[in-house]
């Protein structure tokens, strides 16, 4: 059987197409990274040559990071995204909880309302959004941001932690019970804990979005002091096209986090997005 | 059973008159969800009946309605939006849907060596912002910079190059393509989930029967996958109608050149905002946003009622 599927040739096409396929998914990524570091004529002249200490520069990082405030952006995109992960994980495991264990009127109502935004995309809100926000007085704020963030991600953040909770085993829960724990220690000590892998998963799937979103800072919060990695590059680029040195620092800069995020998560990531599917 | 009936009594005797704890662990996620997504959806739903009349907010039945599809300056911008939205769309499934698919089925080989690596690489694009993955893919099809074009020397198709994201025939093709290059990991990552959740019995059974390889993959995993598919082929018609950030930092909020890459995210925007000599029009926004969001719902009913009620599903 396993001589059928492991024919030499066909496993060497099969490497053959991802190596091809691999290259095609980051040499653009290795472009951007490898020219930042060069001076603007080696940029030139030959793209794809990696940086020799004669063609070496930092001058686009020195640009980016006296013109921008770049370590202000960055400021601002951490707040915003992990106050908006922790809010979420919390009510959103609050109400997959609530969801997930009690039966009561009107619950199976509750966990489609809380679902629709999974499929609904909030951006369509907008218009009335930036009015509430105007209203409230919460314009130019991480606070109206991350209140949007947190939304958006509650839907299916809640969706994925009932699925989960539903596997908390009904005894563990019940012998707890037993031994007079009240509901909020059984949530808090008993079932937080064992969904903890979950609650990674909905991490990574909630901050990816958030990270990367340039509509909400664009509209709620586009001042200088409130500004985003995201909003912060692009309009630093957009004031600097020319300045290519400056435009490949910025980018690269802009990249760095999320790449850095990406090989501590990957693990994560991946067994969520394949358990999840497995449950 | 009876063991579970027992506790339940216990707890009705203890704690049964007021569960006030589940509305505790409900009312956090309800009271922000409602107010920041549910209310303004319907508020903006709302408005998209109402506009200025004398300076008063006035009740206007669907006439933006009428006024958005078949006002002679607003209805050539919407239809033409509509128009690229729709190949935008069907460019994400032709292209991204099936390589995904196809990367997927050669991850999902038993015993492929280095599959964590290019599973990892390949899903890199769609972590990046549509801010990075906008300008590099802007600089590498760039004349100026020469990526591409040296790139096409080397294998003689130097000549089939041209400024792809300049000319209005080519530049909605090119940055559905970018959009593709970008999301590719998505449906790579769902179907290479449902893959591995084919139970080996099932192949070992087909290897039984001779069938192996493409026949394989054709006539017993396709099938066993088609719900996946149905879910990101759902993910991508939301994604797609929704989508804005990418136009807007390939070719800015006007989705040049010429509109030819405008589509109904980058028209909302304009519309709401105004941009340069255009004024900002709340009442035609949030009817635009109305028409996104009755397609988006046509979208996914359709797949839930209709596609989904017909998809075999198989328990193993």
């Amino acid at each position: 059987m396993s001589k059928a599927r492991s024919a030499p040739l066909r496993t060497a096409l099969i490497h053959l197409a991802l190596i091809a396929y691999t290259l095609v998914a980051l040499f653009p990524v290795f472009l951007t990274l490898v020219n930042s570091f060069k001076s603007r004529n080696a940029i030139f002249r030959e793209p794809m040559a990696l940086p020799t200490p004669s063609t070496f520069s930092l001058i686009g990082y020195q640009t980016v990071l006296n013109q921008g405030d770049f370590v202000g952006y960055f400021q601002n995109s951490l707040i915003v995204t992990v106050v908006s992960i922790a809010l979420v994980l919390l009510t959103g495991a609050m109400a997959a909880f609530a969801l997930s264990e009690y039966r009561f009127r009107g619950n199976t109502l509750m966990g489609l309302y809380l679902a629709l935004g999974i499929m609904i995309p909030i951006r369509l809100g907008t218009v009335a959004i930036l009015q509430g926000m105007v209203a409230a007085g919460l314009v130019n704020t991480l606070t109206s941001l991350i209140l949007v963030y947190t939304a958006q991600g509650l839907p299916l953040a809640i969706f994925i932690l009932s699925e989960f909770m539903r596997t908390v085993s009904d005894d563990l829960k019940n012998a707890g019970r037993i031994d007079g724990l009240s509901e909020y220690a059984i949530f808090f000590r008993l079932v937080l804990p064992l969904v903890r892998p979950a609650m990674a998963t909905v991490a990574v799937f909630t901050m990816i979005p958030i990270w990367n979103d340039l509509w909400f800072p664009l509209i709620l919060a586009p001042g200088e002091s409130t500004k985003t990695v995201t909003l912060g590059a692009q309009m630093f680029i957009g004031q600097f096209v020319t300045n290519w040195n400056a435009v490949l620092s910025a980018l690269s800069l802009a990249i760095l986090p999320v790449m850095v995020l990406y090989v501590i998560f990957s693990r994560q990531l991946i067994r969520g997005i394949t358990s999840g599917a497995v449950k | 059973m009876s063991d579970t009936d027992m506790t339940d009594t216990e707890i009705v005797a203890v704690k049964r008159p007021a569960r006030w704890h589940i509305l505790v662990f409900l009312a956090p996620a309800f009271l922000v969800y409602t107010a920041v997504m549910i209310l303004p959806l319907i508020e903006t739903l709302r408005l998209s009946l109402f506009n200025m009349i004398e300076g008063q907010l006035a009740f206007v039945g669907f006439n933006n309605f009428r006024v958005l599809f078949s006002d002679p300056r607003l209805s050539a911008d919407f239809w033409n939006a509509l128009g690229n939205n729709v190949i935008f769309f069907i460019i994400h499934m032709l292209v991204q849907n099936p390589v995904g698919i196809a990367i997927a089925a050669m991850l999902s080989v038993p015993n492929l060596r280095f599959a964590a690596f290019y599973r990892s690489a390949i899903f890199v694009p769609t972590l990046l912002s549509f801010v990075i993955v906008g300008f590099i893919w802007k600089l590498i099809l760039s004349p100026i910079w020469g990526i591409a074009p040296g790139m096409m020397d080397w294998v003689g198709l130097k000549w089939a190059f041209a400024p792809w994201l300049g000319k209005p025939e080519t530049a909605l093709v090119t940055v559905s393509l970018i959009s593709v290059w970008q999301y590719v990991g998505i449906p790579m990552m769902l179907i290479y989930a449902a893959l591995l959740n084919i139970p080996d019995e099932v192949l070992e059974a087909a290897e039984c029967d001779g069938i192996t390889g493409w026949g394989q993959f054709w006539k017993i995993k396709l099938p066993l996958i088609l719900p996946s598919i149905g879910i990101v082929s759902v993910l991508t018609f939301v994604g797609n109608f929704n989508a804005f950030d990418l136009i807007y930092t390939v070719q800015g909020a006007l989705a040049g050149p010429n509109g030819s890459t405008d589509i109904l995210g980058t028209l909302l925007y304009r519309t709401f905002f105004g941009f340069q000599n255009q004024m900002g029009d709340r009442s035609m926004g949030a009817t635009i946003a109305a028409v996104m969001f009755l397609i988006i719902l046509a979208g996914v009913s359709l797949y839930l009622f209709v596609i989904q009620r017909r998809m075999r599903r198989y328990q193993f």
